[in-house]
């Protein structure tokens, strides 16, 4: 009763079996085998699965396999082919920015949508962008700094 | 594995009774290569390599493989622990790389503990002496390898990163082409330590080791191990505590495409299919009538009727220092008692473990604190010997004590048990918060005297569980809990008459571990909140009077100086803004933490500032104890404004993030943490922050709207502009 889907994940097209509504999170990670994503909460609660759709930032958990169809999906294991996604991955790693890391999938994601459509964030633009990821280590204030050295270009 | 010869021997009492006793951190590291959905992590074979102890294995090519007896969550563990063997070593830090060890008690147990457990903030203090031991021998052995090779005395050799010289002829060799000779060596006994002032490696804020691979998705993690053939579980536990599986209707569940076995056990209905999607759809469509049995009326009102009584008795002494009757019968008296909330863990990975349980063998891949545990309590559920029981570890997505229970393991060897596939169980959000092993209710009753301004007599009642009977039985003498009395009995402060005592009083029904902070948790928030109160019966600055009872613990005088000034102590602020102060030894650390909060009309909270003085002693990766503070400051401060769990009908009413809220980046202030130099010995980390940020918090409050908040959650309601305590 499945019908096969197709989606561009990374620019590659994928195709596999899965009921429409099935959310995006577990096509990536059960199905395709990209575990980079995270399951963090189930319910757009938390941010871990964050993913790009056509540039912005969606949470995958709660993103039917239909809905996505003929959109261009970006995950964190290709973010770093993203100018934005380049500069937060270096910016993560000037500032120290992570600790366990599991929250961090989501974290890059969103701060790298936020980049690519506001390239220079002042704090509500990243209180707005960022608020929906939680971070249980609480790296919050380093993720703050890296968003702006990121956007800056400068060094930690 | 070859036998360790040289690895000293520590005394777990000295630590357990060294006062700190056991909080317990939290950790990550796979091993450069570890998952099963990665390239193969390399097995740890010392065939062709210089392997001197259990920690170190040189190849031929320099390449240097530091086994990890501490697992990484996220504190940075790997990176300090590769740093303290590095040093010792010699070692070319660009050519380590590390390995998780494998379960083994015998060659990786904590200290601390006696088992294989990572928590309480004891990898460092723990592991220091024993791994610079390890390092310094293993480089003793490449220098005498190097030195029979040139026909020199070794004391005329030097190393230095991953090379020994013979500066004399201007010879040298690196440690991979001395890895086969150095191996032939015997590993020599009580070779000297450095001098900490000749340290190159320790005391410098190193890059991690563990966070490239988690910036592109590469990292992997218990919940991400992929194998061949494997399905994924959803399950659910009975709602109430201590209920049972009735009966269960599987008709719907099993038609759901995808869906491959309903698993039913004695308290729990597992769904297996190949994705988590059917797996959660097939559990949906379950018809369970469960066996709610004795607890299904249990309310967290009549827990805290339990803890009120049981707090009212008197207690085990834990300490007593002068005539504390004599004491308070004099002076000013002040009494108060506080009171702290179940909590659940809540880490950002969900509990899951993927097991693939063979007629021969139980192999399991999960990310835990506790690995020698996990293995036994996994060979008893599988039926098969402890050698039988293979454990794959992965970095933690979190630990902050959950992963310190092997219940989870348990349950999914239970699960794969049914099926002849690998298994991987996932828990929802809502099941990782609904049957958590919480952090206890806890009270604690503070009876004090002030004379002359100063406290002239100091009792304090601690009720609440015995974390550590359960979890670590011959720890617990004479009825004391040391854990839950941590930092009672630690108080930093001078009191001449001073008397702690300890109530084991076990919450019906709900079980209880360590939470990030553990013990001190709720010793650091009575102890720091009721001196508040004392400074103002007399008085006092808040900061003053503390610092005329320290004046016998100058370390901790000096952070709470560092802490007034670089906070602002003491300057004008607006109307319902305050500032806060706690000061805490926090095992074997000593930490000093200003908060600065404004509290609006309608008694909402705004964090403006945090500033926190920390003397750990040497800091091993002085960037490391910052992001541990500043990290440990947010997970204490989430659970100061929202933490609670709470129960009715036998069952926790909280789920998921909705409501167990955590802090977001939009309610962070800006945080400035202060690593003091010392050279002391390193004192542990991991918990200090938690225990700092809400009695700091509280006592901003109270500055702020002079209300004496005694319980946590913090209740806005009682906040509101025209109250008054």
């Amino acid at each position: 009763m499945h019908m096969a889907t197709v989606l561009t994940i990374n620019g590659e097209t994928k195709s596999f079996d899965a009921p429409p509504e099935m959310p995006l999170l577990w096509v990536l990670r059960d199905v395709l085998g990209m575990t980079g994503t995270k399951f963090g909460c189930g319910i757009a609660q938390c941010g871990a699965c964050t993913v790009h759709v056509d540039g912005k930032a969606v949470r995958s958990c709660v993103l039917p396999v239909s809905a996505v169809a003929n959109r261009a999906i970006t995950t964190i294991e290709h973010v770093g082919s993203t100018p934005a996604g380049a500069k937060v991955q270096k910016a993560w790693l000037d500032a120290e920015v992570i600790q366990c890391g599991y929250c961090q999938s989501g974290q890059i994601m969103a701060a790298a949508a936020l980049l690519a459509a506001t390239p220079s964030p002042d704090d509500s633009d990243i209180d707005a962008a960022m608020a929906g990821n939680i971070c249980r280590c609480g790296t919050y204030v380093r993720i703050r700094e890296a968003i702006k050295q990121a956007a800056s270009g400068r060094q930690s | 594995m070859i036998a360790d010869k040289t690895l000293p021997d520590v005394s777990r009492r000295s630590l357990l009774t060294g006062g700190l006793a056991t909080g317990f951190l939290l950790a990550f590291h796979l091993p450069l290569r570890a998952a099963v959905n990665e390239p193969e992590q390399p097995r740890d074979t010392t065939d062709g390599k210089f392997a001197p102890n259990a920690f170190i294995r040189i190849e031929d090519t320099g390449r240097t493989v530091l086994i990890m007896p501490q697992v990484e969550m996220g504190q940075g563990i790997y990176t300090s622990i590769s740093m303290i063997l590095a040093e010792e070593l010699d070692a070319d830090w660009a050519k380590v790389a590390v390995l998780h060890a494998p379960p083994n008690d015998q060659l990786y147990a904590n200290p601390a503990f006696g088992l294989q457990a990572t928590g309480g903030s004891t990898s460092i203090r723990a592991w220091w002496k024993p791994l610079r031991a390890a390092g310094a021998s293993a480089r003793a052995m490449l220098v005498q390898a190097a030195a029979t090779q040139w026909q020199v005395e070794p004391a005329s050799c030097t190393a230095s990163k991953g090379e020994v010289m013979h500066a004399a002829s201007g010879r040298k060799l690196g440690y991979g082409e001395l890895a086969l000779a150095a191996q032939a060596k015997t590993p020599p006994k009580d070779v000297p330590l450095k001098d900490p002032k000749d340290f190159v490696i320790i005391g410098q804020p190193l890059k991690r080791l563990d966070t490239p691979d988690k910036v592109n998705g590469k990292a992997v993690y218990g919940i991400d191990a992929i194998l061949p053939g494997m399905k994924i579980a959803a399950i659910a536990n009975c709602p109430v505590f201590g209920g049972k599986v009735g009966k269960v209707d599987d008709s719907a569940a099993v038609k759901i495409p995808g869906v491959r076995k309903v698993v039913v056990l004695e308290d729990t209905v597992a769904v297996i299919g190949d994705h988590m999607w059917a797996a959660k759809k097939g559990l949906d469509a379950l018809k369970i009538e469960w066996n709610e049995g004795p607890n299904a009326k249990l309310s967290t009102n009549d827990i805290w009727q339990h803890l009120r009584a049981a707090s009212a008795k008197d207690g085990v002494v834990a300490k007593s220092v002068g005539d504390i009757v004599k004491g308070l019968a004099s002076g000013d008296r002040f009494e108060a008692s506080f009171e702290l909330p179940f909590l659940a863990h809540a880490s950002m990975e969900p509990i899951n473990a993927t097991v693939h349980v063979r007629p021969d063998v139980c192999e399991i891949w999960t990310g835990t604190q506790i690995m020698t545990r996990v293995q036994s309590e996994a060979a008893k559920a599988a039926g098969l010997p402890v050698d039988k029981v293979i454990v794959n570890q992965h970095l933690l997505g979190g630990g902050f004590g959950r992963k310190l229970e092997p219940d989870m393991v348990v349950a999914a060897v239970k699960i794969a048990k049914q099926v002849d596939y690998p298994v991987k169980v996932i828990w929802t959000r809502e099941e990782d918060i609904q049957h958590d092993v919480y952090r206890p209710v806890y009270r604690d009753q503070v009876t004090a005297s002030l004379v002359d301004g100063k406290v002239a007599a100091w009792k304090y009642k601690v009720a609440g569980s015995a974390v550590l009977a359960r979890w670590l039985p011959p720890a617990f003498q004479k009825g004391i809990d040391i854990d839950a009395v941590d930092a009672a009995v630690d108080a930093p402060y001078d009191f001449a008459n001073f008397h702690v005592e300890y109530v084991r009083a076990e919450p019906p029904a709900v079980p209880t571990g360590f939470w990030r902070g553990v013990g001190p948790n709720n010793n650091v928030f009575a102890v720091e909140c009721a001196m508040d109160e004392l400074a103002r019966k007399a008085g006092k600055d808040p900061v003053e009077f503390r610092r005329s009872m320290l004046t016998k613990n100058p370390r901790m005088l000096a952070v709470l100086n560092l802490a007034a000034e670089k906070s602002g102590w003491g300057q004008p602020l607006p109307p319902r803004v305050g500032r806060g102060v706690c000061v805490q030894p926090s095992f074997a650390s000593f930490l000093a933490t200003v908060v600065e909060a404004e509290i609006d009309d309608i008694g909402e909270i705004v964090l403006r500032r945090i500033t926190s003085v920390v003397d750990t002693g040497i800091a091993v990766n002085p960037d490391t104890v910052k992001a541990q503070i500043e990290g440990g400051l947010v997970f204490g401060l989430t659970a100061a404004l929202y933490g609670e769990i709470t129960i009715e009908k036998g069952r926790v009413q909280q789920s998921n993030f909705h409501d167990y809220r955590m802090m977001r980046i939009n309610e962070m202030p800006k945080i400035e943490v202060i690593v003091v130099k010392s050279g002391e010995a390193p004192g542990g980390i991991g918990e200090a922050g938690v225990n700092a940020g809400p009695p700091a918090l509280r006592n901003a409050i109270y500055a702020a709207t002079g209300v004496a908040l005694r319980r946590l959650p913090i209740d806005r309601k009682l906040l509101a502009a025209g109250k008054k305590a």
